[in-house]
């Protein structure tokens, strides 16, 4: 189908687009091993968070947390930011995003343009800032909504009923759903819906790794595990450095042909440790992953061009992710 | 050959400054109590009084969550690498203060009552 209402309905139904280049060569007679790439860049915004920001504002809706005129409040450093902007737009809500200082550039004109208001938290104080920014915020407005996407079933829900049920549609041979774990909507919600439907199936997750200055901690009992977490779900977990994201993004591209955001990168380099290794075992694979958004927002940060270890200077400290 | 094991920023206190440090053991496990020999006081950071790996704290071995790999009982070999990082949610920064507003939004915790589980297990 290709008509819709409005760019609300046009919201998941993403190609899944198979690799022949990048997915690994087996030995003659062995099984096939294939990687697969769902299109998430083809979302309304432009990113896997929309079918999130849309789920968790009908939820809100529906519970009567929201209502015409109210003021969403996000501590967002992007994607989420940009599609619940668009969703409030549409919907007749006012967003307001309290982020870091050192997202990109895009990100930020991005959001003024789907028209959120931003409030800025000094990238030096980290996470700590961030808190106490946000804090004070909120207690200046309490009447504001914040739809907490790290603990929001609707978030995951949304790709319970639609990020699984397409993969499983589009590829009912799955063996390995590879995402990256962020709020962990993704994988939950659609690792839960295979998990149901997929006998055997593993899901992946790739989480970024970054420099010691992003997570700005000053105490290891400071560290957070979102709600929405549930460790069951997962067959796997990597962490992947800005070095190793950064070659997999430049080599999706130069290979298959598909520009996507490091975060992306990321989420490949976990989904080719695991196809390598069925090569080595002799298994049959199909290891689909997500394309989370594509490289537009990030081309500022010159990490596309020159060697990998400037691309990993210029991404030192940002949140890449 | 020994196993490398990196240390983040909050816990080199107990490694006198140092980002990566060597130790041995066939186990994650193992592999702590000598390190732990040497800088004392860091398994005790890592590792619960119950014996379980601490809540907030992710161990890797050659980039895998060891915690899918048998936790304080991940086989481990010469030359493996260990990376030991604090638990945060990518994009930390959003997290953090999302979860410091949910204590403060009735709107934000009613939501995060209706979810799944509902527990709070951010601190702050």
């Amino acid at each position: 189908m290709a008509r819709y209402e409005s760019l609300l309905d046009a919201c998941g139904g993403t190609p899944l687009i198979g690799l022949p280049r990048l997915s690994p060569t087996v030995p003659e007679g062995a099984p096939p091993v294939r990687l697969w790439a769902k299109l998430e860049d083809r979302n309304p915004t432009g990113s896997i968070k929309d079918r999130a920001a849309l789920f968790m504002v009908r939820a809100a809706e529906e519970a009567g947390h929201l209502r015409p005129g109210d003021t969403i409040l996000e501590p967002t450093s992007g994607n989420t930011g940009i599609s619940l902007a668009m969703v409030a737009k549409l919907r007749g809500y006012r967003l307001v995003c309290v982020m870091p200082e050192n997202v990109s550039t895009e990100r930020v004109q991005l959001l003024r343009m789907y028209g959120a208001e931003i409030i800025f938290s000094p990238a030096a104080g980290g996470s700590n800032q961030a808190v106490a920014t946000a804090k004070q915020i909120a207690a200046e407005h309490p009447d504001w909504v914040m739809l907490y996407q790290y603990g929001n079933e609707a978030n995951a829900r949304a790709h319970y009923e639609t990020t699984g049920p397409e993969l499983l549609h589009d590829l009912p041979t799955i063996t390995h759903f590879v995402a990256g774990l962020g709020t962990t909507g993704t994988l939950m919600g659609t690792g839960r819906y295979l998990r149901e439907k997929v006998e055997g199936i593993q899901i992946v997750a790739a989480e970024p790794r970054y420099g010691e200055l992003v997570y700005g901690l000053r105490n290891i009992d400071e560290g957070y595990v979102p709600e929405l977490y549930d460790a069951q779900v997962l067959s796997r977990r990597f962490s992947v450095g800005t070095r190793d994201a950064v070659l997999r993004t430049r080599q999706l591209v130069e290979v298959e042909g598909i520009f996507a955001g490091f975060s992306t990168g990321a989420i490949l380099h976990a989904a080719l440790a695991v196809a390598h290794e069925a090569v080595k075992a002799g298994r049959r694979a199909d290891v689909a992953f997500v394309i989370a958004d594509a490289g537009w927002k990030y081309l500022s940060t010159g990490a596309y061009g020159g060697t990998l270890a400037d691309a990993e200077n210029a991404l030192e400290g940002q949140l890449w992710a | 050959m020994a196993i490398e094991v990196r240390i983040p920023t909050i816990l080199r206190s107990y490694t006198g400054g140092a980002k990566v440090v060597e130790g041995t053991g066939d186990t994650l496990g193992d592999l702590l109590t000598d390190l732990d020999s040497r800088h004392g006081g860091l398994k005790g950071r890592l590792v619960t009084d119950a014996g379980a790996l601490h809540r907030f704290v992710n161990v890797y071995v050659n980039d895998e969550d060891v915690r899918f790999l048998g936790a304080l009982d991940a086989k481990l070999t010469d030359g493996d690498s260990v990376t030991i990082l604090p638990a945060v949610a990518g994009g930390a920064f959003g997290f953090a203060a999302a979860a410091a507003i949910a204590q403060h939004s009735a709107a934000a915790a009613a939501i995060a009552r209706h979810s799944a589980g509902a527990a709070r297990v951010a601190r702050h």
